[in-house]
């Protein structure tokens, strides 16, 4: 492996030091993609030399009962949680019910966690039928998480229903640090956060969860992401990834574990963190991966009562690669269309005129995306000058624009900021346009606009129309280039 | 734990692999994988060669029409080529392009909207591929080989999407690298056989060449252009394909009862 330097026409790559170390003991047998792995080691076997493992591998070791392994291996692993959704969650009954049979019933009533949260508002039959398959699923099955939909018509008249899935999750306390936790959603990495192996998965695999508990899963080598220096107070998590996507290529971490530590990491609040993991998925990767600290168990404190055992990399663990980053030398960035790679810094993309902002889902709709967006407001005291979407994740992150004061403005809601910057009311949480979906869902880019957006994902048609236009970027860029109606850096605002 | 041991051993796979693909009989699970295989959505495509219409009736060779055969019979696992027009797409052809995000409505496991998926395979590819996968009001492709660049299947971990590629009729496909989700959902489900180049193919074959696919000697022949590929070899998840998809696999493996 040897050194490498990254050519960008990025120029904050002139900032970052990025370095490639190998770690000192035995060599990590890793390959990456799908040629067939040669293993010389066979744990089982050899028993006398223990090598290091990182926290995936560790997690992988636990869940699938062994005492060691190396990345490359194929092992069953014991699933803790598996959620689906109302966009793959009929698919993977249909699946479950195929191979097991009718009357078969699930592995664990208590690990499946039922989530409608893509096509819901909407007058769509088959999305309305497809959350009606999940129903009758949990009542069969006497799902014990089923966070139900009815009346699409009043979000707050379901006490069941909380929203973008992720979020949920995290919110409901199913992550849980040294656990497996899979979803048949790509973005399932975002658990990640809270130092635990998780990872998106399709129906197939999921009705084979639903009936066994277990999966064969390769157990991914690992990438390094050091993260140092105090964050500068215009950045958010979403710069942080979107550095790192751009700097390795949406197929730079294909078949790996990302693993964020450092002092910055340290320092960012549960959601960000979050936020960091969620676009793992958009550089290839299988899952992103922070260790667990005070700031996690606080934040899972009260939310569940089940225990769990963090685990932690060993000092001598074998990395594929291990990437240094100084966030002090980063700048607000923008992903433009049509790649999550394709990046550039928003301030050289002041030219780039808009046609709306969205602010929404897993990536950027939770409560501190808000938070920060209606910092930009406030800071501006201006109006916006393009239709600005609002659309939190969940329901309680809902309540929290309505009810939690923004620091520094005097005791305003994020709601108030954002009505007085003449934004759209906050919707009705879920996945939203993010994803596009039926024609009628919200923000649904339904003619070729250009639009920047707190999501994750600009590849063409993303949002609804094929020749739209998608800038990814943080809320804090975000509230900024609505208020100017151009990409613009935040800086321009926030000092 | 011996069948986790011997996915990791490659010598072991590739004496499985060449001993499987010379019997035409059907192994002795037949019985019970068709019984778990018996509906409209197949498992893996176990046919013994696949030729259908080419579409430009002034290439020479290999213009028989053979009907598309069902898998439902056969036995899987014994798929030894595949052979018909090649569709090529660029790098990183995410899952929102492969079938777009309104279509996720449509359940793969219920017959009538599998079918409905292989309608609309293809259809978010943008107005630069002047060729479209399948045609307006037809639910299958012309087209039985994709052939693409980096990165095939990136993005969503939607199953629809092998499954709409499947759907359409696709046997196999050919890219530079996949996705990883996307890689796992095909071998899964047995939908299209994802197989990996060792060049950038995508750059050497356009949209409407005649190609076949030789799985036991790992080559891709280009009949239009006259020139051969290596293929990489299929890896771990040779077995898993093999079985027929991950339930077939399991049940090899005895992890769950048949």
């Amino acid at each position: 492996m040897a050194t490498l330097s990254f050519i960008s026409s990025n120029s904050s790559l002139l900032f970052n030091k990025i370095s490639i170390s190998k770690q000192k003991k035995a060599p990590t047998k890793i390959l990456a993609v799908m040629t067939p792995e040669t293993s010389e080691r066979k744990p089982s076997t050899t028993g006398s030399v223990k090598t290091g493992m990182t926290m995936t591998e560790k997690i992988f070791a636990r869940a699938s009962e062994r005492s060691q392994l190396s990345p490359g291996e194929n092992v069953w692993v014991n699933v803790d949680i598996l959620m689906t959704h109302d966009v793959c969650g009929p698919g993977s009954i249909g699946v479950f019910k195929k191979e097991f049979g009718d009357n078969a019933k699930v592995w664990d009533r208590e690990k499946v966690v039922l989530i409608p949260d893509h096509y819901i508002f909407t007058s769509d039959e088959r999305a309305k039928r497809n959350v009606d398959i999940l129903r009758d699923f949990a009542d069969e099955q006497n799902i014990k998480y089923f966070y139900d939909i009815t009346d699409r018509g009043n979000f707050k008249a379901n006490p069941d229903y909380k929203g973008v899935c992720h979020i949920a999750l995290a919110q409901e306390g199913h992550c849980r640090p040294g656990e497996i936790l899979v979803g048949t959603d790509s973005h399932t990495c975002t658990a990640g956060a809270f130092g635990q192996f998780a990872t998106g998965i399709g129906n197939t695999d999921a009705g084979f969860v639903l009936g066994t508990g277990k999966l064969l899963l390769k157990v991914p080598p690992t990438l390094r992401f050091v993260l140092d220096g105090e964050m500068p107070d215009y950045l958010l998590a979403k710069d942080l990834i979107l550095q790192i996507i751009g700097e390795i290529s949406v197929s730079g971490a294909t078949y790996k574990a990302m693993e964020f530590v450092g002092t910055t990491v340290e320092s960012l609040s549960m959601e960000e963190r979050m936020t960091l993991c969620n676009m793992v998925v958009e550089a290839g990767g299988k899952n992103g991966i922070i260790p667990a600290d005070a700031t996690t168990f606080k934040y899972l404190e009260g939310k569940t009562s089940l225990s769990y055992e963090p685990v932690y990399s060993d000092a001598q663990a074998g990395y594929l690669a291990e990437y240094r980053i100084d966030v002090t030398k980063l700048e607000p960035l923008v992903a433009k269309p049509h790649s999550p790679d394709n990046c550039g810094l928003a301030r050289e993309c002041k030219d780039v005129k808009l046609d709306r902002v969205y602010i929404g889902s897993c990536t950027g709709g939770k409560t501190v995306d808000f938070v920060a967006a209606a910092r930009v407001l406030l800071a501006s005291g201006d109006k916006v000058k393009v239709p600005t979407f609002i659309v939190p994740a969940t329901q309680k992150v809902w309540m929290d624009l309505y009810t939690l004061p923004v620091p520094g403005s005097g005791g305003k809601t994020c709601s108030e900021i954002f009505e007085q910057a003449g934004c759209d009311a906050p919707r009705s949480p879920s996945c939203g346009a993010c994803v596009g979906g039926p024609l009628d869902i919200y923000a649904r880019m339904n003619e070729p606009q250009v639009c920047l957006s707190t999501t994750n994902r600009n590849f063409p048609g993303r949002m609804g129309h094929k020749e739209g236009q998608i800038y990814l970027a943080s809320p804090y860029t975000a509230a900024a280039s609505a208020l100017t109606g151009f990409v613009t850096d935040p800086r321009e605002f926030l000092h | 734990m011996s069948t986790a041991a011997s996915l990791a051993n490659p010598t072991t796979f590739s004496s499985f692999l060449s001993s499987r693909l010379h019997r035409q009989q059907a192994p002795a699970s037949i019985s019970t994988f068709n019984v778990f295989n018996s509906t409209a959505q197949r498992s893996f495509k176990p046919l013994i060669s696949q030729s259908i219409l080419v579409p430009n009736p002034t290439v020479s060779c290999h213009a028989s029409v053979v009907a598309q055969a069902t898998s439902d019979s056969s036995p899987s696992g014994s798929a030894t080529s595949f052979h018909g027009a090649c569709y090529v797409v660029r790098d990183n052809i995410d899952t929102d392009q492969i079938i777009p995000a309104e279509y996720l409505t449509l359940v793969p496991s219920k017959p009538e909207e599998y079918k409905k998926l292989g309608s609309y395979a293809l259809i978010g590819l943008p107005e630069s591929y002047e060729t479209r996968f399948v045609e307006p009001g037809e639910y299958q492709s012309k087209y039985s080989i994709i052939i693409a660049g980096d990165n095939f299947g990136c993005g969503s971990s939607r199953e629809h999407a092998p499954v709409a590629l499947g759907a359409a009729g696709v046997a196999a496909v050919v890219a530079e690298s996949y996705a990883r989700i996307f890689f796992r959902n095909s071998v899964a489900t047995g939908e299209i056989y994802p197989l990996e180049s060792e060049v950038r193919v995508c750059d050497e074959c356009k949209t409407g060449d005649v190609v076949t696919i030789e799985l036991e000697k790992s080559l891709l022949i280009n009949h239009t252009t006259g020139k051969e590929y290596t293929l990489k070899p299929i890896g771990d998840a040779g077995p898993v394909i093999e079985a027929g998809g991950i339930f077939a696999y399991a049940r090899k493996a005895g992890m769950i009862p048949a």
